[in-house]
């Protein structure tokens, strides 16, 4: 399996800080939102955001991160990962801020929204998404994207923003 | 983890990581029953057909609620009111209703074995709810998971199993099951309803109650079975409430965080004193809640596993 790193530290580095900006900058009032990030691509990347916004505005935003296994259109094609579903708060009439790290086809996230709306009813769902490869398959645009790219459905893009050299790459499967 | 077996007719067959998976799924599934809408749109289009041929409150209300919770069309056929009572046999019952599609079967029956048998028939996954005194997976996997929802490691404990063991199919899959993952498991009954060739490790009979109880970590009960005539099997229900119930006295030899478990229905006073149940020192309402989730992660594995064959 041959790897190719799309984004290198700097460069990722340089994406992450400018989608963290974005989210900050839009018009999102975050005294009453809430980070969703799904998992697991958006775990990390959730948490970041999170701590965006309690150094920029002293906000403690609620967190909680959705596996949709269940909700998905084609429910049996991954194995149950054994990962749950943690909405430990009540999102009726919240701001949700979505996130993920790869957007595709959109499945992931229509099924992300089904599941949300299992909790509640939220004011309203931004989406945040860090690459965009394109290839969508349903109606759905993300509100903020950190980078597009152009990439093959059969290509797996793996992102890391935690370790100490970020790094985007792609690889085929 | 993965299972890759259509049906689940029996804990004899599962291996401890089979079982762990059942539980750690199970656990996944137990957190939609405490949500808003309790419902998830997993097995949408799938048809469940459960058939009851004995009767059962747990059991049955449990399947069904896991059922509509995965969003699962099932039909449950009441024997009563079934072609079983004008003569019809349980092969041309389930091929008829085989001819129908369903995706899986959920069956109780008198007669042990009757799943295996049923499961041969049917390209639909079998789950098997009871067969005669055979066994009851289900129930043993909810047992284990009340368990381990409190005590984390089954290996290092000392599970008692006490009462008519014979005619009990739940105690022949928790015998299977604990001892499976490495539990020591003491069985104590009257001489004639004790199974005969018990040769499992980890397995032992107690010759009292104090033995059986003493330094317990779980104690399940069971129900002396009027309908499979337990009663020829013991002099009189008084004698057995003297040499076999268990009383808050006994409880009090075991370990300090004891857990009793029971599956339904109690005889109160007979196997169990009422004031461990009213006291609240059961796990009955525990394992009952954990059924739903069991049967939710056995649905979700057996159909999982049809649909990627």
């Amino acid at each position: 399996m041959k790897k190719e790193i799309i984004f290198d530290d700097k460069e990722t580095g340089l994406i992450l800080d400018n989608f963290i900006k974005d989210i900050l900058n839009s018009k999102i009032n975050f005294n009453n939102a809430a980070i969703i990030g799904i998992k697991s691509g958006g775990v990390p990347l959730a948490g970041l955001i999170r701590k965006a916004v309690s150094e920029r505005f002293n906000i403690d935003c609620k967190i909680g991160y959705v596996d949709m296994t269940l909700y998905r259109d084609d429910p049996f094609s991954v194995k149950k990962s054994g990962d749950a579903t943690e909405l430990a708060f009540d999102i009726n009439d919240k701001e949700i801020i979505l996130i993920d790290d790869v957007i595709n086809s959109g499945r992931t996230v229509r099924a992300s929204i089904d599941e949300i709306f299992d909790f509640g009813r939220p004011e309203k769902i931004k989406l945040a998404v860090f690459i965009d490869k394109g290839g969508r398959e349903l109606p759905i645009c993300p509100d903020f994207t950190g980078k597009k790219i152009r990439a093959g459905k059969k290509e797996i893009i793996n992102v890391d923003v935690l370790s100490k050299k970020k790094f985007v790459e792609k690889y085929e499967l | 983890m993965s299972f890759n077996k259509k049906d689940l007719i029996s804990v004899k067959d599962l291996s401890a990581s089979d079982i762990n998976y059942f539980i750690e799924t199970a656990k996944e599934f137990k957190k939609i029953s405490l949500k808003d809408i309790k419902k998830v749109p997993t097995l949408r289009g799938k048809t469940v057909v459960n058939i009851f041929y004995e009767p059962s409150t747990r059991t049955r209300s449990s399947f069904e609620i896991a059922q509509k919770r995965l969003s699962a069309d099932s039909l449950s056929i009441s024997i009563a009111q079934s072609s079983v009572t004008k003569g019809e046999s349980l092969k041309d019952t389930i091929l008829n209703l085989e001819a129908m599609k369903p995706d899986a079967f959920v069956l109780r029956h008198s007669e042990s074995g009757a799943a295996h048998f049923v499961s041969k028939l049917t390209d639909a996954s079998v789950i098997n709810a009871g067969d005669g005194i055979n066994e009851h997976p289900t129930q043993c996997l909810l047992d284990i998971m009340t368990v381990i929802e409190e005590k984390k490691d089954v290996g290092s404990l000392k599970v008692a199993i006490i009462g008519d063991i014979y005619h009990s199919r739940v105690a022949r899959s928790d015998i299977y099951g604990f001892s499976k993952l490495g539990a020591e498991v003491y069985l104590y009954a009257p001489h004639s309803l004790l199974p005969r060739l018990i040769e499992l490790k980890n397995v032992k009979i107690a010759k009292n109650m104090e033995e059986a109880v003493k330094g317990a970590d779980v104690i399940i009960m069971l129900r002396i079975q009027k309908e499979r005539a337990s009663y020829y099997f013991i002099p009189s229900i008084e004698e057995y409430r003297n040499f076999f119930q268990l009383t808050p006295e006994l409880l009090s030899k075991a370990s300090k965080r004891v857990m009793v478990l029971h599956p339904g229905p109690v005889n109160r006073d007979v196997e169990i004193a009422g004031s461990i149940i009213n006291g609240g020192r059961t796990h009955i309402f525990k394992q009952v809640e954990n059924g739903v989730a069991v049967r939710m992660a056995c649905l979700y594995i057996l159909l999982g596993y049809l649909k990627n064959k």
